[in-house]
């Protein structure tokens, strides 16, 4: 079987004052070793909740994740600590996720010493053989977070990731923090470590054109939902969901020979507590007829690879 | 250049930060910019590369100390702001002046209804009761798509996108005639930013609000500006039209970072990356601050700070090598 990840109507909700949030809402998909899936979405959308529950950092509600074979969701604490090293998490904001009273070496070394059986000089072996991996100058090796700046600590995080060799990993917006130059730089590591150590990600951005340029496969998400699944090229060339269109068209891009026209949304976005059962974007949807604000759409295949949910995807694409 | 023109003009303005701790760090060196009425101007660079400084001197929101001005002028409408008094700037800053900050979560206060804050703006400079100034701040809020029913709402129960809007109603209440936006829809998703960009391009037509719009992102700058100021560790290194950068950016630190975007176009399977990071402002070389990461560099550049270069009209480059062709 060459699906390393199968995940099958994953469900997260949340119990808040006002009711329950779905954050993540009857999710399927699957990952092939070796290969990334992107994951865009507005703020909101349930983009890091799903990368939270797909590491089984947080229960799922309902729902299977089937890793290498296995459901995960029903495995017990042992098994999980095992589990950890093949599962890793790179986070979004390099400013809080690393501990500040933690060296360099320290943040590296944390997982092999809580993962056990090495010896004091294979940890600091990997450590150094690590910050080379990742591009920190050995010098760094007892300097405290606070002293560096946004892309090394970056690098800090993704040798903290990488160190126990998993074969999975969720990236979850690793760049948005980062300026321009130093995000093209740890894209290229990104890119690089795959190819060598054959990695499978699972990259979460709200970066259109970062996740064009890195993933295989794209997941469009909207309140808790997936509104479209696409090999990467096809979704830019053919967005099929109207949502997913008006995201790509809201895109600035830097070029001025470029022609505008941009889908502005109107509307807000509905909340995600005790939703109706009905499309979840009908509100803002240019093309919304009565079934949407009653009826879910279901998830179609428009060709094998391609899966859309919106009631009038082959009316308003003029598919068939 | 006509004088009259130019709502702002920044002449030679350095700004330094001075601590115990790090000693002096220059974070503005030697920089000039004028701003006509109506136009929008673009200020680009990295963190760190002193945009925001700019933008805080303008308004003489400085934290003194740490933040000095040590020289230049700012004249607005032909007097230097950096010499006036607080009464004086106070009368400017919020009603011919505004600004939009960077993080809508924390600008606004979380002990007072939006409708007060943005009201609050309004009566301290117009000559209204504060029931009047109450009624033209819903008109504010409605101006930027939130119904007016909300404006008794705290700014807790508003999402990112709407409370960026209320920012942005209480920078506009009192129809400014210079806006400084600083990164004002970087917290914001693409959808909601095309929002916001779309009203703010609405304003400056209806209003002929002159805008200075600080980011990161240099598609907003293609969709907003005319013309766009390239900044690095302190100083302007390219400026000019947005049509003539962009078709032909000049500067070896502007090529690198329109080459390190991940583009429609290129198929490459690596970005193009700058190596290197920006020069520590404690400790600024004398000489082109951008040579120890240059991959154009020659002799001369190590040795002395270039100078301002017209490589065709209106855009200029500070590099030694401007002008000549390469790549």
């Amino acid at each position: 079987m060459n699906n390393i990840l199968e995940v099958k109507n994953l469900k997260k909700y949340f119990d808040v004052s006002s009711g329950t949030l779905h954050a993540v809402d009857g999710v399927s998909f699957s990952v092939k070793k070796g290969e990334t899936i992107g994951v865009v979405g507005e703020s909101g959308c349930g983009k890091s909740t799903l990368g939270r529950v797909l590491i089984h950092l947080i229960d799922n509600t309902d729902g299977q994740i089937v890793f290498n074979g296995k459901d995960i969701t029903k495995i017990d604490r042992k098994e999980l600590s095992n589990l950890r090293k093949d599962m890793q998490m790179i986070f979004q904001d390099p400013y809080s996720s690393l501990n500040p009273r933690f060296t360099v070496y320290q943040t590296i070394a944390e997982p092999l010493q809580i993962a056990g059986g090495f010896s004091q000089q294979e940890i600091s072996e990997r450590v150094y053989k690590m910050m080379d991996t990742v591009g920190l100058a050995r010098r760094l090796v007892n300097s405290y977070p606070h002293e560096l700046d946004g892309g090394r600590r970056q690098r800090i995080g993704i040798g903290r990731a990488l160190i126990l060799e998993p074969s999975f990993i969720v990236c979850d917006e690793p760049v948005s923090a980062l300026d321009v130059s130093i995000q093209a730089q740890i894209i290229n590591l990104l890119l690089d470590i795959q190819e060598e150590k054959k990695l499978t990600y699972i990259f979460i951005t709200h970066d259109l054109m970062v996740v064009k340029y890195i993933s295989n496969n794209i997941m469009v998400m909207y309140l808790g939902q997936m509104v479209e699944f696409s090999p990467s090229e096809e979704l830019f060339e053919q967005p099929l969901h109207p949502y997913t269109k008006a995201l790509l068209s809201a895109v600035p891009v830097p070029d001025v020979e470029h022609e505008k026209k941009r889908i502005v949304l109107k509307g807000e976005v509905t909340s995600p507590i005790n939703p109706k059962p009905c499309c979840r974007f009908s509100a803002r949807c240019a093309y919304a007829k009565d079934i949407c604000h009653c009826k879910s759409p279901e998830l179609i295949e428009v060709n094998p690879k391609h899966k859309v949910a919106c009631h009038f995807a082959k009316e308003i694409n003029g598919l068939e | 250049m006509n004088q009259n023109n130019n709502i702002l003009s920044i002449k030679d303005l350095s700004v330094h930060y001075i601590t115990k701790e790090t000693g002096i760090c220059k974070a503005v060196n030697k920089f000039s910019l004028d701003i006509k009425k109506g136009e929008a101007i673009g200020l680009v660079g990295e963190t760190g590369a002193g945009k925001t400084t700019v933008a805080l001197s303008i308004l003489k929101l400085l934290q003194t100390p740490p933040g000095k001005v040590v020289s230049g002028e700012i004249f607005y409408k032909g007097k230097d702001i950096l010499k006036m008094n607080n009464s004086e700037i106070r009368k400017i800053r919020g009603e011919e002046i505004s600004m939009i900050f960077q993080d809508p979560m924390t600008a606004l206060n979380p002990i007072d209804s939006v409708g007060k804050q943005i009201a609050e703006v309004i009566y301290l400079h117009k000559k209204v009761s504060k029931r009047e100034a109450m009624k033209l701040a819903a008109d504010a809020l409605e101006l930027v798509g939130i119904p007016k029913e909300r404006m008794n709402e705290y700014p807790n129960q508003f999402s990112g996108g709407m409370k960026q809007r209320v920012v942005i109603a209480t920078a506009l209440a009192c129809s400014p005639q210079l806006l400084l936006a600083d990164e004002p829809t970087t917290a914001l998703d693409v959808t909601i930013q095309a929002q916001v960009l779309d009203l703010m391009n609405e304003l400056k037509k209806n209003l002929n609000t002159s805008l200075l719009l600080i980011t990161h992102d240099l598609g907003v700058v293609a969709e907003m500006c005319d013309r766009v100021a390239i900044m690095y560790a302190g100083e302007i290194v390219e400026i000019g039209p947005v049509k003539s950068i962009f078709r032909n950016p000049q500067h070896p630190y502007t090529r690198g970072l329109f080459e390190a975007l991940p583009s429609n176009k290129s198929n490459s399977k690596r970005l193009k990356q700058i190596d290197g990071l920006m020069p520590d402002p404690t400790n600024l070389p004398p000489y082109c601050k951008f040579e120890p990461r240059c991959s154009k560099g020659s002799k001369g550049c190590g040795a002395q700070c270039p100078e301002f270069i017209e490589v065709s009209e209106g855009h200029w480059v500070r590099c030694h090598l401007a002008g000549e062709k390469w790549g």
